[in-house]
């Protein structure tokens, strides 16, 4: 007998569907998949920035090496960072009016705002290894190196998958992927709202 | 409904097992069961490498500066790095694979009634992520300065400073390793609780979930939430080697204590990461073989909560003596204790299913109750170095790792064992021969005692681990016979997965043939074909009820399946 069989091995003429596909509803896989993901590299960050709390409550002398930081930089970098989620944002707005150019509009200003952040992050390491504020000067600038460059890495791997979802969006497949890196995305900018705080700003009255 | 749910079903058309070549279905393979496979079999493999790194310094400690066979004399040097690798391959390269990744993988979409993971192509990646991490792994016994020798904790400052053990290549590779390795156990662990959570069959409802799906599932989350610390932790120790930072060097005003800390905020759940599956595969075991529903199945899943969230609560009694403040020691002792009572809870509800039950002594039965029967003993001998008191003399003494292999044994190898003497008709439509089985039962359970019951005694002793040759010490000379028998136990125990190895082959290829449902259990993976297709089932699923549905009044039969 030679009967045929669908692709879930059933043999027969009526298509089975199996039941979870078709009641993914609120929350499908893809979108379950990114918050899960998230979970696991909130505490990745939350371990570094709990261990640098901790030391800095035994070292008030960071202050002053946390003044020799460009805070304007550091400031600029936020606000390109923060408008950054902003032009995500828009995009998935974009994308769920099915206003396709918009979109691919709007994903383009955030890669070239990420760009734009990972250049000013780079003059930023660039003057301070200048000035002889390397990793191994103090253990100050080893978690800033550390925790920046770790939250640089996540940048550009954001990117990568912006850029991915771009092209997506401008051969018009895959649309949804533009909620996953929309939530990867804000993630990234989250993270550099506790860093800047941390790294930059809290000087404890440090000179400069 | 959203794109992706048609380009999830155009991607799994593509997805056809028959038409699949020799490497998309058994080396590329996007096939949950067929991952699940590789990972055991790689982790069986890598029992192998573990194992004999044990053999190696079991046989310097017994016969101190003896020739070892196949590598001949060790010096310190090489006891320390087995030593190290020993501990690290048998907890993340064999214990994680075999019973989070092989089990979970195979298992779970099949139990919880879907196709597949939700997340296929990532599945088939972890698994060669984790390959990789192998590769690496072994690689670093070969780079000029060996392998990593700062014990599997991999503690700074010897970590920390190249200088101090000589090994630099091998130290950078064991961090490399072990982060690739998380990778692949994230990518698993996220694939896990979003193919539970969305993936179910109709009719599947948390609470009809079998045990084992639950277990995994904390097993994922206790997983995903503790191993971020370790991740930090692990880029400030390799920013140590590589970047001459100082984050755990006192010298640079750096603290070796954080370390410890991040590494025991990972470390300690972990052991829950190993064990709550194969308490899982227990918990599938039991009912089967003694034909009675599982006694308290809403009490094993929340005491299983319970211990999850304990066991982020308990890391700091693994620094009882690393000048930790004593006010500090005693809720973490409360705490560590504490978690014993949701484990109590657990092993008395399976103590429970089997009273009065008709008791069916397959291997995997055999294997189950042994496990049940060894862990207790690591579970109680856990008490005495939870307590600070007790560990501050006990701790770093043959008395721990007597401790430690009591519980870590039973639930990696002896659970294990039971899982693939249960599952091989479902894994390969064929039995597994039962007398064999029963020899590699009885060997491996006996000799495991011979080796490890002596290192309580040594322990009480004073006799500290990681000492490369304690006939150099006077006090330790009149238990310097107990080394030679656990090292005997210990070949004795090596010669007894001897008929192992030889069933599972044969049985591979000439075993007696396994219909869907050999065991007449009811969870849904039987409901599937032996072995299932890519697919998995080839009928409609509507679960109507639990999973431990045995031996009901009024019924023909003494079970009743889950879609019945």
């Amino acid at each position: 007998m030679n009967e045929q069989k669908n692709r879930w091995g059933v043999s027969g003429g009526e298509r089975y569907l199996p039941p979870t596909l078709a009641r993914v509803g609120l929350c499908p896989p893809w979108r379950m998949g990114i918050w899960w993901f998230l979970g696991s590299e909130v505490v990745v960050f939350g371990g570094l920035i709990a261990s640098y709390i901790l030391y800095r409550f035994h070292h008030p002398e960071w202050g002053v090496e946390a003044a020799h930081t460009l805070s304007s930089i550091g400031a600029i970098n936020t606000v390109v960072l923060l408008t950054s989620s902003l032009t995500m944002i828009l995009a998935h707005h974009r994308v769920e009016g099915k206003e396709l150019a918009g979109a691919i509009r709007f994903l383009g200003v955030t890669i070239l705002l990420g760009c734009l952040f990972l250049g000013f992050k780079s003059y930023e390491y660039h003057h301070e290894i200048k000035n002889g504020f390397v990793p191994a000067r103090s253990l100050f600038w080893s978690f800033y190196y550390l925790m920046t460059g770790l939250h640089a890495l996540h940048v550009i791997g954001g990117q990568v998958a912006n850029l991915v979802v771009w092209q997506g969006l401008r051969k018009g497949r895959s649309l949804h992927r533009i909620e996953s890196v929309g939530i990867y995305w804000h993630f990234v900018d989250v993270v550099w709202i506790f860093l800047f705080p941390l790294l930059y700003l809290a000087s404890s009255g440090g000179v400069r | 409904m959203r794109p992706i749910t048609k380009n999830g079903l155009k991607r799994r058309q593509k997805l056809d097992h028959a038409k699949e070549s020799f490497w998309r279905r058994y080396v590329f393979s996007v096939d949950h069961k067929m991952i699940g496979k590789q990972y055991l079999i790689t982790g069986l493999l890598m029992t192998l490498v573990g194992g004999f790194l044990a053999f190696s310094f079991r046989h310097q400690l017994a016969w101190p500066g003896e020739s070892v066979p196949l590598i001949g004399p060790i010096g310190p040097d090489q006891y320390n790095a087995f030593v190290t690798m020993h501990g690290t391959i048998m907890v993340f390269w064999v214990a994680m694979p075999i019973l989070l990744s092989g089990f979970g993988n195979f298992l779970l979409p099949l139990m919880v009634g879907a196709p597949d993971m939700a997340f296929p192509r990532l599945n088939g990646m972890s698994y060669w992520v984790f390959f990789l991490s192998t590769v690496v792994l072994i690689a670093s016994f070969f780079v000029p300065g060996g392998a990593a020798s700062g014990g599997w904790t991999s503690y700074p400052p010897l970590s920390a400073e190249p200088g101090y053990t000589g090994v630099f290549w091998g130290g950078h590779l064991w961090i490399l390793a072990v982060a690739l390795e998380f990778t692949s156990m994230l990518m698993g662990g996220i694939n896990f609780l979003t193919t539970t959570i969305s993936m179910r069959a109709k009719g599947m409802s948390f609470f009809r979930l079998p045990i084992f799906v639950w277990m995994i599932n904390i097993a994922s989350l206790l997983f995903l939430f503790s191993v971020g610390p370790l991740i930090a932790g692990a880029l400030m120790l390799l920013a140590d080697r590589l970047l001459g930072t100082g984050f755990y060097l006192p010298a640079s005003g750096g603290d070796p204590l954080l370390f410890q800390h991040l590494f025991w905020f990972f470390g300690h759940p972990e052991v829950y990461v190993l064990l709550l599956p194969s308490l899982g595969i227990l918990a599938e075991i039991f009912p089967v073989f003694s034909r009675k529903p599982l006694f308290g199945y809403k009490a094993i899943i929340y005491s299983t909560i319970v211990a999850g969230i304990l066991s982020f609560l308990v890391w700091a009694h693994h620094q009882f003596i690393s000048g930790i403040d004593p006010r500090l020691a005693a809720p973490f002792s409360v705490t560590t204790i504490l978690i014993s009572v949701p484990f109590a809870i657990m092993l008395f509800a399976f103590i429970a299913t089997l009273w009065r039950g008709s008791i069916q002594f397959s291997t995997g039965m055999l294997f189950a109750l042994g496990m049940i029967a060894e862990f207790m003993v690591g579970g109680v001998t856990g008490i005495f170095n939870g307590s600070s008191a007790a560990d501050i003399y006990l701790h770093d003494t043959y008395f721990v790792v007597a401790h430690f292999h009591f519980t870590l044994f039973p639930v990696t190898f002896l659970g294990a064992f039971a899982g693939i003497y249960y599952w091989f008709p479902k894994m390969v439509g064929r039995f597994l021969n039962e007398t064999w089985g029963k020899v590699h039962f009885w060997v491996t359970t006996l000799s495991f005692n011979v080796v490890f019951l002596p290192m309580f005694v040594m322990g009480l002793a004073g006799h500290q681990r990681r000492i490369f040759d304690p006939t150099l010490f006077d006090y330790l000379q009149k238990h310097q016979y107990l080394h030679v028998i656990a090292t005997i136990g210990m070949m004795v125990m090596f010669a007894g997965q001897i008929p192992f190895v030889i069933n599972f082959v044969v049985s591979l290829f000439r075993g007696r043939r396994a219909d869907r449902n050999p065991w007449s259990a009811a969870t849904l993976e039987w409901v599937a074909p032996s072995p299932p297709g890519h697919g998995n089932f080839d009928t409609e699923l509507r679960v109507v009820r639990g999973p431990y549905e045995y031996s009901l009044p009024g019924q023909q039969k003494d079970w009743l399946g889950q879609t019945e």
